[in-house]
C-alpha cells in the first residue's frame, strides 16, 4: 500500500485520497457487499495510517551540506 | 626621478623592442582590468566578410576602438546602426601587433531609452521566454500535502526564520532542509545555480522555495539572472519563487511554478494546514462508516426482496396447479354418465346390474330395470 521512497506528505495525500474514492464508492450504489467490507477495511487502514502520520508532528530543520567529495550531509539547525 | 641615460646600459639591455611594450602592456590591462560593461555610442561600424565586427564607442569625451568576433557577433539580433546608443560587455585588451588600446566585446545591447540593468532583464526575458520557461501552462500545481520543503536561501536571513515559523504553526510535520546560498554580491549567481543543482540530488522532497527578504533593485539581481532562472526550471519539484516585497517582481518569480509575495506567503502556499487537514480526515472517516452503514442495509433490504420474490413465486405456481385440477374435475364430470342421463338418456341394467347393450342382451319377458338421471324404472320386454 505505501511505496517507502515517497515523502510522508506524498504518502499522505496518497492515503487521503484513496480514502476519499472509497468513501465515495461505498456511497454509491456499486459495490457488492463482499466488495464493500473489503473496500471498509482498507479504508480503515488508510485512515489509522494517515492519522499515524499527522500524529508524527515534529518540525525538522536540518541544514544540507555538501563535502568537497560531493556527498550530501544533513546538519540539525537550531531554531 | 630623471631618465636613465640610454648609452649608461648597453643598448640591448635598455631599450625595448616595441613588441615588448606592446606585449607588456597587453599582459598588464588584461590582468589588471576585468570584464567591464561600457555604455556608448556606435561609430566606423564595419562587418567583415569574416562575419566579426569592427567599430568604435564613443562618448562626449572619448572613443574606443572595439572588435566583437563572429560568434559573438552573430547572437546580436540587430546590427547597430551608426550613432546607436549600446552597452557592451567586453575585455579592454591591447592589440599587439598595431599597439592599439582596444576593446574585445561579447556582448551588445542596444539601450535606446533603457538603463543597463532594464536592458538586460528585458533580453534574458526574452531568451527565457523563447525557451518556453515563463509559458503559464507549464506551471505545474504544488503538491496537496507537501512535507519536506527544500529552502534555497541565505543562512542569514529573515527568510529561514520565517519560513519555519510559518510551518511550526501550520504543519507541525514538516522537514525544512535548508541549502545556503548567499544572495547578493558577486558570485551569488553561482552560488545559487549550485544550491538549487543541488536540490536535484536530494530524496524525498516535495516542493523547493527559492527567496531572499526584500532588497534594492541591484540586490535583486541574482533573482534575474539567466543562468539563475534556468536551473530554478530545472529543479525536479515544484517551484515557489519568493524575492523581496509585494512590490518587487524578479524573473525568477515568473521562471518559478509559483510567486509569491513574501517567504512567508511562499510557506502558506507550499504547506497544507493541519488543522484543515484533520478536520478533513475526521469528515472521511465519518462519512467511511456510513457508507459501509447504507451498503449494508441496501444489501439487507434486497435480501427482503429477494425472500419476497421467492414467496409470491411459491404462490403463484400452487395457484396454478389448483386452478388446472379445477379444470380437470370439470371434465371429468362432463365424462360422467350420470351427467348423460340427465341429458334424457337412459340405461338398460339386468337384475345384476350389468349392463344392456344389444338386443341379444333383451330374450322375451325378460325383467330388467331401466336407470334414468332421477332413479329407476321396473322393466319387461314384451312379446316382440
Amino acid at each position: 500500500m505505501t511505496d517507502p521512497s515517497q515523502s510522508t506528505g506524498a504518502r499522505l495525500a496518497e492515503d487521503l485520497k484513496r480514502l476519499e474514492e472509497i468513501v465515495r464508492l461505498l456511497e454509491s450504489d456499486e459495490p457488492e457487499l463482499d466488495d464493500a467490507l473489503a473496500l471498509f477495511e482498507e479504508g480503515v487502514a488508510r485512515l489509522r495510517q494517515a492519522r499515524d502520520q499527522l500524529a508524527q508532528a515534529e518540525l525538522t530543520v536540518q541544514r544540507v551540506l555538501e563535502e568537497a567529495d560531493g556527498t550530501i550531509r544533513l546538519e540539525d539547525v537550531d531554531e | 626621478m630623471p631618465a636613465p641615460s640610454l648609452f649608461d646600459q648597453s643598448p640591448d639591455a635598455a631599450a625595448w623592442p616595441v613588441s615588448k611594450l606592446t606585449q607588456t602592456a597587453k599582459r598588464l590591462i588584461e590582468s589588471q582590468l576585468a570584464p567591464v560593461w561600457v555604455q556608448g555610442e556606435v561609430v566606423g561600424f564595419k562587418r567583415y566578410s569574416s562575419g566579426h565586427w569592427y567599430f568604435g564607442l564613443r562618448d562626449a569625451d572619448a572613443q574606443v576602438r572595439c572588435v566583437m568576433w563572429r560568434d559573438d557577433a552573430r547572437r546580436v539580433k540587430e546590427t547597430p546602426g551608426e550613432g546607436a546608443k549600446v552597452f557592451t560587455y567586453g575585455s579592454p585588451t591591447v592589440w599587439a601587433e598595431r599597439g592599439e588600446f582596444r576593446l574585445t566585446v561579447k556582448r551588445l545591447i542596444p539601450t535606446e531609452g533603457l538603463g543597463l540593468q532594464q536592458a538586460l532583464l528585458e533580453q534574458t526575458r526574452a531568451a527565457l521566454q523563447a525557451d518556453g520557461l515563463l509559458d503559464p501552462s507549464l506551471k505545474r500545481p504544488l503538491p496537496r500535502m507537501a512535507t519536506t520543503v527544500a529552502l534555497v536561501t541565505s543562512v542569514d536571513g529573515a527568510v529561514l526564520h520565517d519560513v519555519v515559523v510559518v510551518a511550526r504553526k501550520r504543519w507541525p510535520m514538516a522537514k525544512v532542509l535548508v541549502i545556503g546560498t548567499r544572495v547578493q554580491g558577486t558570485g551569488a549567481d553561482v552560488e545559487v545555480v549550485a544550491a538549487l543543482r543541488l536540490v536535484n540530488r536530494i530524496e524525498g522532497i516535495d516542493v523547493c522555495i527559492v527567496g531572499r527578504g526584500g532588497g534594492g533593485r541591484e540586490d535583486l539581481a541574482v533573482f534575474n539572472n539567466e543562468a539563475v532562472c534556468r536551473a530554478l526550471a530545472e529543479v525536479r519539484v515544484p517551484t515557489v519563487s519568493a524575492v523581496g516585497h509585494e512590490t518587487d517582481i524578479a524573473l525568477t518569480d515568473l521562471v518559478a511554478d509559483v510567486r509569491a509575495a513574501t517567504p512567508s506567503a511562499a510557506a502558506e502556499l507550499a504547506l497544507a494546514d493541519q488543522a484543515d487537514v484533520l478536520r478533513h480526515t475526521a469528515a472521511l472517516a465519518s462519512r467511511l462508516a456510513g457508507g459501509l452503514r447504507q451498503r449494508t442495509r441496501l444489501a439487507a433490504e434486497r435480501l427482503d426482496r429477494a425472500g419476497d420474490r421467492l414467496e409470491g413465486g411459491l404462490e403463484r405456481v400452487i395457484r396454478t396447479r389448483r386452478q388446472s385440477l379445477d379444470r380437470l374435475g370439470v371434465a371429468l364430470d362432463a365424462l360422467s354418465p350420470l351427467k348423460v342421463l340427465q341429458r334424457g338418456y337412459g340405461l338398460a341394467l339386468s337384475d345384476e346390474g350389468r349392463v344392456l347393450r344389444r338386443r341379444a342382451d333383451f330374450p322375451d319377458g325378460t325383467p330388467f330395470r331401466l336407470r334414468l338421471a332421477d332413479g329407476e324404472v321396473p322393466a319387461r320386454v314384451e312379446d316382440r
